[in-house]
């Protein structure tokens, strides 16, 4: 038993800090919150030479052959910096999976370039029906000359717009199990992109296919067999996103205190009053608790062990803890923190898309309460 | 970052279990439910403590000379959460858990010799002479004094709601020995005989109809030079030690993952209105709530442990512990509370009362965890002023 991070860990985490800090103040999340694109491509190539984006990729395939603890290390510090970037998407939800799942060739053409930068690529997998099950998918992929035509809607894909390569997750036959992932270029005929307005500034896409045709290579993962690759995709994502919810609240968190201490009324800094002082330490309990939980899962998956319960108490917790850790925070700063001009509604707001983004508290208690055998 | 138990850990926790499976009253907590304060649960926990304590158990991370058996502080960890999960009969806890580590910091060679072995071996039980009526929260307004006349303190003065202290053999207390410095200054430590001439207990009632707490009244009791621990007008920044081994809460997830078991049963096999418990959404929601904090508060404990494990007195990550994992308990008592429905209001071990009345007891005693060792509030307070630095 140790909770402490290992020497590497810290190193990641403090060049990791170092570097957004300078690359990704508060000023660059807003301008990229107006910004066409979303995000930088020259940071995302800055972030390919410190072997981030291949940070849990094998060597072999181009990357740096970490654990996923320590990508969730740099994912506590995404958090932190609110970094606009397609690391989520190209890595958590296209990268893993290919990892996970993909023949060598695809390994080998895919990963190495993700590693570099060169490659952008996500995962289409909710729809209109808004759930994370097999059932919540209608779009079809229909056998056609050796490959798939493609129908249906996508809805909440992040970071569409500028993927070279959607992975799709589509119906290939009725019964379960009957969902299969399909690699499709994004520039291919019959792919409508189509802007979502998000409370988190985040780019999220329609993407409609039709009659989209691919080949049979585009298949990732066994016919009608795909959910349990999309599964363990989510369950990695999930945890991530644990991980930068903590560091979105540990910043609201630390402004609270910092802004307790010195803003003044009635002649006394407002952190000398209880009310204040106990939201506080209420907080604190919220995103340590959040940070371990986290962590547990993280390393439990890094392990390669069964996690379901862990993974599900984490999201549960940290999803009501951080959101939690936010109000409060707000609630420490008065009027001046309902302006858009002070930082602290970037976290506000980030911190609810991160709640429901894989499933809110709810929905992962409900897996809680079937893994202690409710 | 590592959470997991090495094979020895494991082994030592399965040794534990078998430990228990074997001494443990047959049918314990199960068919056989007492009251924590009945003459006959303190009969059976005063033999049971001795038998753990005969094995070095207790306070095996102590060293050896004081009756430990100089194990990592993990394996105490691992000796509570076992404890707390099969609700084990251990009495006098408050002697491994918190005094011993002071008397281990701040004691003389002879009163760590004189005092640590009885209290690991479960055979000297203790009470906590730190509150008295007009000394709660605000503790270091006490007025028990102390006073030196030749190679003797003689105190006079009283203390309440000190836990145990009707079957204590021994008494840790807070008095004043400078009035005229300022409160926090003016405080010594005191190592005192409960036999003593001049101290008489007078136990109290608590809500849920138990002795649990007494009054200690002191009428010029007399004790030797040596019953002083530490320097004489130091105890305030002793009595904090203490405190902060006593804030740690390391076998309260352990004792609330019990309950939650419990609950988890009775969910199963309890039908209303044509379906189990367990298949009510709502209650399905509540249980995993409590499933989930249970496990946070267990993170908390990893973390409060970690400190202990390094040898350094917990930090504000204690006082944390505490009061979350307090909370919880109250949290807990009313989830069960809500799933019993009317058979909640039944009294513990009366006729009908599901689960043996387990929860509409821990229902009325959860009460004073947020109370006990420090009030939620005062918790609160650490954390923002000590652990935070917000200004007082
Ligand atoms: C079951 C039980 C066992 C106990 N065992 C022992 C024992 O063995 N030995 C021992 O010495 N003591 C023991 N205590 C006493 C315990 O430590 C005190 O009850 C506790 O410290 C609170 O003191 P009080 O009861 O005088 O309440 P008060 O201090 O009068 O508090 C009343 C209320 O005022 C609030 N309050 C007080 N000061 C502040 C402040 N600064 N800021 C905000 N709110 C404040 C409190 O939080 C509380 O809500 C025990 C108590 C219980 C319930």
């Amino acid at each position: 038993m140790d909770l402490t991070l290992t020497e590497e860990q810290q190193l990641l985490q403090s060049s990791a800090r170092d570097f957004l800090r300078q690359e990704c103040p508060t000023t660059h999340v807003r301008a990229m919150e107006e910004d066409e694109i979303g995000y930088s491509p020259q940071l995302w190539k800055q972030m390919a030479e410190l072997g981030w984006i291949g940070l849990m990729f094998p060597e072999a395939y181009g990357g740096s052959g970490y654990s996923f603890l320590e990508l969730c290390v740099l994912m506590e510090e995404f958090g932190r910096a609110l970094l606009p970037s397609p690391f989520h998407s190209t890595v958590l939800t296209f990268g893993l999976p290919l990892l996970f799942a993909g023949s060598e060739a695809q390994k080998r053409r895919y990963l190495p370039a993700i590693a570099a930068g060169n490659l952008l690529g996500t995962l289409a997998l909710t729809e209109p029906s808004a759930t994370y099950t097999p059932e919540g998918i209608t779009t079809r992929a229909t056998p056609q000359g050796g490959g798939f035509v493609l129908n249906g809607t996508k809805l909440f894909v992040l970071n569409a717009h500028t993927a070279d390569e959607l992975l799709v997750a589509a119906r290939t036959r009725d019964a379960e199990p009957g969902i299969s992932l399909l690699l499709v270029p994004r520039q291919t005929p019959g792919i409508t992109v189509t802007p979502l307005a998000t409370i988190a500034s985040d780019r999220q896409f329609e993407v409609e296919f039709r009659n989209v045709e691919v080949g049979a290579d585009a298949l990732l993962g066994p016919l009608h067999e795909g959910w349990p690759i999309v599964r363990k995709t989510l369950d990695y994502a999930t945890v991530a996103t644990c991980a930068e919810l903590v560091g979105i609240a540990q910043v609201a968190f630390d402004m609270s205190v910092e802004y307790a201490k010195s803003r003044v009324q009635f002649g006394r800094p407002i952190g000398s009053f209880q009310a204040i002082k106990h939201k506080c330490a209420d907080m604190v309990v919220d995103v340590d608790g959040s940070r371990f939980i986290t962590y547990r899962a993280a390393w439990c998956l890094a392990k390669g062990l069964d996690a379901t319960k862990e993974i599900a108490m984490a999201k549960a917790w940290t999803s009501d803890a951080c959101r939690r850790v936010c109000a409060s925070a707000h609630q420490i700063h008065g009027g001046i923190g309902f302006t858009k001009e002070y930082d602290l509604q970037l976290y506000f707001r980030r911190a609810k898309r991160g709640e429901v983004l894989y499933g809110d508290a709810d929905v992962h208690r409900e897996v809680v309460a079937q893994e202690i055998g409710l | 970052m590592d959470f997991s138990w090495s094979p020895e850990e494991e082994a030592f926790r399965q040794e534990i279990r078998d430990f228990l499976q074997a001494e443990l009253p047959k049918g314990w907590n199960e068919t056989l439910v007492l009251d924590k304060e009945s003459d006959e649960y303190i009969q059976v926990a005063r033999e049971f403590t001795r038998k753990v304590g005969a094995k070095g158990w207790l306070a095996a991370h102590w060293p050896p000379e004081y009756g430990g058996l100089g194990w990592s502080f993990w394996q105490y960890f691992i000796l509570q959460e076992e404890l707390a999960i099969a609700d084990a009969p251990i009495i006098g806890s408050n002697g491994p858990k918190f005094l011993g580590p002071t008397i281990i910091r701040y004691g003389t060679e002879e009163q760590k010799r004189r005092h640590l072995p009885g209290i690991a071996k479960g055979e000297v039980l203790w009470a906590q002479g730190y509150s008295e009526p007009n000394a709660g929260s605000d503790l270091a307004s006490l007025q028990t004094r102390a006073v030196q006349d030749g190679d003797e303190w003689v105190i006079n003065g009283q203390k309440i709601w000190s836990s145990y202290a009707h079957y204590a053999d021994w008494c840790f207390l807070l008095a004043r020995t400078d009035p005229n410095a300022p409160k926090h200054k003016g405080i010594s430590y005191f190592l005192v005989d409960m036999k003593t001439p001049g101290i008489t207990v007078k136990p109290l009632i608590n809500m849920a109809g138990t002795k649990g707490f007494n009054e200690i009244f002191f009428e010029n009791v007399r004790v030797p030079k040596d019953a002083l621990l530490g320097e004489k007008n130091q105890g305030w920044y002793i009595a904090t030690t203490t405190l902060s081994y006593e804030r740690t809460a390391i076998e309260a997830p352990a004792q609330a993952q019990r309950i939650l078991n419990d609950l988890i049963r009775y969910a199963k096999l309890t039908k209303r209105h044509g379906r189990t418990l367990a298949e009510d959404p709502l209650v399905r929601q509540r249980l995993a709530q409590i499933a989930v904090e249970i496990d946070v508060a267990r993170c908390l404990a990893y973390r409060v442990a970690s400190t202990q494990a390094r040898g350094e007195i917990p930090g504000p990550e204690s006082p944390a512990n505490k009061l979350f994992t307090s909370e919880l308990m109250q949290r807990l008592a009313q989830v069960g509370m809500q799933l019993l429905g009317l058979y909640g209001q039944l009294e513990f071990n009366s006729r009908w009362a599901p689960l043996k009345g387990k929860i509409e007891r821990l229902y009325l005693t959860a009460v004073s965890r947020t109370i006990a060792a420090g009030t939620s509030e005062i918790q609160r307070n650490i954390i923002a002023e000590r652990g935070l630095g917000l200004p007082r």
